[in-house]
């Protein structure tokens, strides 16, 4: 039973993101350039919803423990990722809120 | 059934959140949005977790890894200095990409290890496999490439009270390397697909991805690193998006693939500001200038002597450099800006390289922290023509982004912009010692004849310059 329509329609969302995000970042000043790269960075850390999955695929049976070792690992990490990135930039941005 | 919805919305407040986070007057709020956009995304995670593909058996097993990474990202970023943050960066960057790379290995290993469980299907199977090879090769790379590059933004590592100066070397024949390594990742991948009980082939990744990460960044000087750190962000999305493909999470797939699009717009524009190409910063072969062996030299002046100089200053532009962040001497200055504008009625302004420091935008951050209004930090492009003009051009530990080699046509500097200190009346430059900048290039600057040299730290000099400033 092959059906690639799962496939194309996550290919389509993939293609389609990129294209908005070329759009997105066009004129950025160069003041913003490090909150930016760094707000951005947290959101890389989306990679917490696939380790949440990966952790539930092996919590359901026992024999696997290096799967369940990795995932739980890449919890850690990309929750340090979100949880740190969203602060580091709360913190450089709240320096320039202070001016005004 | 109706779970995912809540996708949807953490996808467009991530939209919502770049879009805001890109003017400055919104990017506060863009940072709360995009905040919001990944808590809903995790809980909506969990309730399908729990309601949707079975209920979840051990919450130990979430909640003690997500508190502990919660918790050392929050301490990470906390206690970090101001100086340090474009490195704090670079390592949860560096997380980031682990963490595709590493849920991209749980699905491989879950097949390695539970022989019982069947393959899915020969058409899944080759887009499931596939993504997950790729998702390792760029997670891992991602990974070493963003600790070598913390490693070179700090300079080097203390080891047993050694100092170990991070390396930086790159024959032309690394980049054939490069290449033969690219070719057995893909290799690694496609047997990855043809036979994913095989335990060798993600261990095979791994260890090629991450040398390739570390040689990717090798000969790439510490001046460039803020390109590099910007195009591993970049990667670190592509990562996520990969990994969507392999467990069929949408959010996943949208929010990656816009980090890492976003992310390489923002690469190709770090790389105009300081007039580079992308492939120029990563295949040009690091060439040994062996520290240049410095033939000149110049006498120090002292801070009494400067005060005398700066008295009846009717224009005076501050060039900051990376020696102001590293001494977090951005108070003393704006102290400084503030003393000349009272006894002498001087125009202050700050002229800001693109690159100055070690991250676009470093020194806007500092002197922001410092309470320096916006409307005198003025950029490059805007600021040149004023400097014959200035009366005096104070320059703090800044050294490259004002080095007129760069104007020749030759050389590691040859062709980036910089700032025309040069010009101006007087000259004084504030650094510890006449050594070279990131690009091992002796500066002219210092030994003009207008030029005075203040050796020390700018901190500590900047303090004895107020001092002399307003005994005079």
């Amino acid at each position: 039973m092959i059906d690639p329509s799962l496939f194309l329609l996550n290919l389509t969302l993939f293609v389609l993101a990129i294209f908005l995000g070329v759009e997105l970042i066009n004129k950025v000043p160069a003041t913003l350039h490090t909150p930016l790269m760094s707000g951005a960075n947290a959101v890389s850390g989306i990679s917490v919803i696939g380790a949440l999955f990966g952790t539930q695929i092996v919590m359901q049976d026992d024999g696997r423990s290096v799967a369940s070792l990795l995932a739980g690992i890449a919890l850690m990490l990309a929750m340090a990722n979100v949880v740190g990135g969203f602060a580091v930039t709360h913190r450089m941005l709240n320096m320039f809120k202070k001016k005004s | 059934m109706w779970i995912p919805f809540g996708y949807l919305i953490a996808a467009v407040l991530f939209i919502l959140g770049l879009k805001k986070l890109s003017h400055p007057r919104t990017a506060p709020l863009g940072n709360r949005l995009s905040s919001l956009g990944m808590a809903v995304a995790i809980g909506t995670a969990l309730v399908q977790m729990e309601f949707g593909s079975g209920p979840i058996t051990n919450w130990n097993m979430i909640l003690l890894p997500m508190g502990a990474g919660a918790l050392i990202g929050l301490v990470l970023a906390c206690k970090a200095k101001t100086t340090s943050m474009p490195e704090l960066v670079a390592l949860f960057n560096g997380f980031g990409g682990a963490a595709s790379a590493l849920v991209a290995s749980a699905e491989c290993w879950k097949f390695v290890e539970a022989s019982e469980l069947a393959l899915p299907d020969p058409f899944t199977k080759t887009v499931a496999f596939g993504a997950a090879g790729f998702s390792a090769i760029i997670g891992w790379c991602t990974l070493t490439g963003s600790l070598l590059a913390v490693l070179k933004l700090l300079g080097g590592v203390s080891l047993f009270g050694k100092w170990f100066a991070a390396p930086t070397w790159g024959p032309s024949w690394l980049n054939v390397v490069k290449v033969l390594l690219a070719v057995l990742v893909v290799v690694l991948t496609v047997a990855l697909v043809n036979d994913p009980r095989d335990a060798r082939w993600p261990i095979l990744l791994l260890a090629s991805s991450s040398v390739f990460g570390v040689l990717l960044v090798l000969p790439i000087g510490g001046a460039d690193m803020p390109v590099v750190v910007s195009l591993l962000n970049s990667l670190s999305g592509i990562a996520a998006a990969f990994t969507g493909f392999i467990i069929n999470n949408p959010l996943l797939l949208v929010a990656g693939s816009l980090v890492g699009a976003s992310g390489f717009i923002l690469t190709i524009v770090m790389c105009k500001a300081m007039n580079r190409t992308l492939s120029g910063v990563l295949f040009q072969p690091y060439t040994a200038h062996a520290s240049e062996k410095l033939t000149r030299t110049k006498v120090g002046s002292d801070p009494e002597e400067v005060a005398m100089v700066l008295d009846g200053a009717r224009k005076v532009i501050i060039v900051p450099g990376y020696g102001m962040a590293v001494s977090q001497s951005q108070h003393v200055v704006k102290e400084f800006a503030e003393l000349l504008a009272q006894k002498y009625d001087t125009e202050v302004k700050y002229a800001i390289h693109p690159v100055a420091g070690r991250m676009p935008g470093h020194m806007n951050v500092l002197l922001a922290e410092a309470n320096v209004p916006y409307e005198q930090m003025v950029e490059m492009d805007d600021i040149n023509s004023e400097f014959p003009e200035c009366d005096v051009a104070l320059v703090i530990g800044a050294n490259d982004t004002c080095n007129p080699a760069a104007r020749e046509e030759t050389g590691p500097l040859a062709g980036m912009p910089i700032i025309n200190v040069d010009q101006a009346q007087h000259v004084v430059v504030v650094k510890r010692s006449l050594g070279v900048g990131y690009a091992g290039v002796d500066n002219d600057i210092f030994y003009m004849n207008k030029t005075m040299m203040l050796f020390g730290d700018a901190k500590t000099m900047m303090g004895q310059l107020n001092k002399a400033l307003a005994e005079s």
